[in-house]
């Protein structure tokens, strides 16, 4: 009896993630969804600029490596010629929420038929640790040494909170992968977030808060810990958006 | 091939870029290119393309690169400004080698410039314009008709050799109407190409889109790829037009509306009794050296007529080796010279003072 | 031959459609032509104005640098043209709009009250297509030959309903003695 094997639409690349850094949690929850779904063979997934760059090299559909911030245009232009497709982007918080918000902004409120996996840890780890736009307040990065003051860097943003705002989005939840609970419920809404693109729902994001041990200069432990006690007070748990209870699937 | 209708040429482009098969039209306002957006934002939803107003031209390029992944024919178009915000999008989809068209209907810079026409963004076309080492395919239509033919052409070469071609206007070719013979209605069927991502339908191994390589002599070696298809097209593709140049004995070098304006001062050079003849470049990359090469052989000289401060100039020095005395006449800014300006350069290159 | 011609006046006073009309006239026969707009910021009030270019041989530049006929809707085109049109040209002048005469002796000049013709006959938006109607009885490349169909083009199928008008512009235009 098989009790544990790797999702299929995971390649057998070895990650080049750090010790204790959740990127390998959340790609594996994405394949999961895309094996259970069914969907491997009609996905295309966009890897971003930051520390999943390499995801083209992990999972096994399609892939394409987008500019920094520019996934959610990317998508945009293989969802609106492969309508038939699933497509999914992969982004972090530099890229999703700094250089790339006016993409993301702007897919959501077309209400964009694509799902979006959000991975915010508050930091920018692949250049090393600077300020992130979700950094927390007084949290200390490499361009924040004396830690983050709002009064010159500003307030972190709080992506599912902005989007769900809009009128355009189907889907905007936040979920964490920093215990099993937790973990378990993100792959409920990550394949919750497939599921609706298959049904034509429309623009799905899904922000997981993760773990950056590395930069956060923690250990694996410990960095969980935070979580609890400071990314989740800040960035609350739950969906902030499930539009189509009721409604129609849209349009393509 | 039907009958003629009168068009402007930015519509031109439109219709032509429909008949030769792209379902997919991205891009973001701005004078004096809007033309071609209002026509596909009428025609693609009828015919089941693709019109999407991006949020920037930033944007819209990423589209471009999503679309062109799939491997289906695609375009934007911008103006002077609009394309420089495009260069990072164009740097990927060179650097991934994927085809596709983007028009730059020229207007004067640096800057934000102004809206009159322009052919400054010359440099910015043809020596790559984004990152990196790389090339663009450049046509530069100076007619209604060539704003139509070449964009077919454009389309084409840039699937044949799997990279981004550009079809460099400006505003006043744009903007003018004149009559013009479209193109045949090109079958659109798709055939999938073994590199674009479509979903691995279980199989095949998956297909990746990218241009990023860590391991610099794998880099170093799509360069060096990249260079050698160039160094092809530079020996098949060049295009040029040339007029009365048989017993030439001054060579005017122009392309675009500046080719226009040139044609009327060769011609009237040649009332006044001077042997001259003008070299039109079609494509400015691959630019027609060799043509300028084996000119150099017979003219005593050149004269190079643009819209920008002197920028092809510089590709004509290259192209003859500096053998032969090249002449400037230029306007800048959106201003246009006109036959009479033109005709003084000549007379200057013929040796006479007397302008 | 080639005639190169000029239209200029005010934004909304109808330039770019009266060029259009004069390029469809041009598409009709069968000739080469061009027309190219100034194009910018100004929509109505600016200045604006039209080069066609009509000839019986490929068109080199469709700049009308030097106009063969010049029309000016407005004083300050009279004044930023007058002195571009080639000898032996011809200057169309709305003289209800312009208050002087044309200084040239070696142009033939023909003065017509459209602006007013317009305003009389109910056509206020159309003394364009009146000094059209003028330019067909007066040049000799404009034959009236056809002149209803060169309306129907260029009024589109959306705008069927103005075609009695434009006809009757070009009426008014061209029984002005």
């Amino acid at each position: 009896m098989i009790v544990f094997e790797k999702p299929k639409s995971l390649t057998d690349a070895e990650l080049h993630y750090c010790p204790g850094c959740t990127h390998g949690i959340i790609h594996r929850l994405v394949a999961e969804a895309i094996d259970t779904l069914g969907i491997e063979g009609r996905t295309i997934g966009i890897a971003p600029v930051g520390c999943a760059v390499m995801a083209y090299n992990y999972f096994s559909c399609d892939m394409v490596e987008a500019a920094h911030g520019r996934a959610p245009a990317v998508a945009t232009g293989i969802k609106r010629s492969l309508p038939e497709n699933i497509v999914f982007t992969y982004q972090g918080d530099g890229d999703l929420a700094s250089i790339g918000m006016a993409e993301t902004v702007h897919a959501a409120t077309r209400n964009e038929n694509i799902t979006v996996i959000f991975v915010n840890n508050a930091i920018y780890g692949m250049t090393g640790g600077q300020m992130a736009p979700t950094s927390l307040p007084g949290q200390i990065t490499q361009t924040s040494p004396y830690g983050r003051d709002v009064k010159t860097a500003g307030y972190p943003v709080k992506v599912a909170e902005l989007l769900s705002a809009l009128d355009g989005p189907e889907f905007i939840a936040r979920v964490a992968v920093n215990n099993v609970k937790n973990v378990k419920n993100a792959k409920k809404i990550i394949q919750k977030a497939f599921e609706n693109q298959i049904d034509g729902k429309g623009f799905s994001l899904v922000e997981v808060i993760s773990a950056c041990p590395t930069n956060w200069g923690m250990t694996p432990q410990n960095a969980l810990k935070w979580i609890d006690e400071k990314m989740i007070p800040y960035y609350p748990l739950g969906i902030f958006k499930n539009k189509s209870e009721g409604e129609e699937a849209i349009e393509r | 091939m039907g009958n003629k209708v009168l068009m402007k040429g930015n519509e031109a482009i439109a219709e032509a870029a429909i008949r030769s098969g792209c379902r997919h039209y991205l891009g973001y306002p701005i004078t004096p290119q809007t033309e071609l957006a209002a026509y596909m934002a009428k025609r693609m939803p009828k015919i089941g393309g693709v019109f999407l107003q991006a949020e920037s031209e930033i944007a819209a390029i990423n589209m471009v690169y999503g679309v062109a992944a799939t491997g289906r024919r695609v375009m934007t178009s911008s103006s002077s400004p609009g394309i420089s915000l495009k260069q990072e999008g164009i740097s990927y989809i060179a650097g991934s080698d994927l085809p596709c068209l983007i028009v730059n209907v020229q207007r004067g810079g640096p800057g934000l410039g102004g809206i009159q026409p322009s052919q400054s963004d010359y440099f910015q076309a043809t020596k790559g314009g984004g990152h990196g080492d790389y090339h663009l395919i450049v046509v530069a239509p100076s007619s209604v008709q060539e704003m139509a033919q070449l964009t077919g052409l454009a389309f084409d070469l840039a699937e044949k050799y799997r990279m981004p071609a550009m079809l460099l206007a400006d505003g006043t070719v744009g903007q003018m109407m004149e009559p013009v013979e479209l193109p045949d209605e090109k079958d659109v069927e798709f055939t999938e190409k073994d590199w674009a991502v479509t979903g691995t339908k279980m199989q095949r191994p998956h297909h990746i889109v990218n241009s990023l390589y860590l391991v610099p002599d794998e880099l170093e070696r799509k360069n060096f790829e990249r260079f050698e298809r160039y160094r092809r097209i530079q020996e098949t593709e060049a295009r040029y037009e040339s007029f009365l140049m048989d017993d030439a004995e001054i060579c005017v070098v122009a392309f675009g509306i500046a080719a226009r304006v040139s044609k009327n001062a060769v011609l009237a050079a040649r009332a006044e009794g001077l042997k001259v003849g003008m070299i039109r470049p079609i494509t400015l990359w691959p630019f027609p050296s060799q043509a300028l090469k084996e000119a150099a052989d017979r003219v005593k000289g050149f004269v190079s007529v643009e819209l920008s401060m002197g920028q092809m100039i510089e590709d004509i020095k290259l192209a003859i080796s500096c053998r032969k005395p090249v002449e400037l006449v230029n306007r800048a800014g959106g201003m246009i010279m006109s036959p009479d300006e033109v005709l003084a350069g000549i007379r200057k290159m013929n040796g006479g003072d007397n302008q | 031959m080639t005639t190169g011609i000029l239209i200029a006046g005010f934004g909304g006073q109808g330039i770019l459609f009266a060029g259009k009309f004069l390029a469809n006239m041009g598409m009709l026969e069968g000739r080469h032509l061009s027309w190219l707009p100034s194009y910018g910021p100004e929509m109505r009030g600016g200045t604006a104005n039209c080069s066609v270019v009509l000839s019986d041989d490929p068109i080199g530049s469709p700049i009308v640098n030097h106009p063969d006929v010049l029309v000016a809707m407005n004083l300050p085109s009279l004044d930023k043209y007058e002195d571009e049109v080639v000898s032996g040209g011809t200057i169309f002048v709305d003289s209800s709009l312009i208050g002087r005469k044309v200084k040239r002796a070696d142009v033939r000049v023909i003065y017509i009250p459209a602006t007013q013709l317009a305003h009389e006959n109910g056509i206020a938006t159309l003394a364009n297509m009146i000094i059209v109607g003028k330019m067909m009885k007066e040049c000799d490349f404009l034959p009236y030959d056809g002149i209803e169909q060169a309306v129907r083009t260029v009024v589109s199928a959306k705008h069927a309903d103005l075609f009695d008008v434009n006809m009757k512009a070009i009426g008014i235009g061209y029984q002005y003695q």
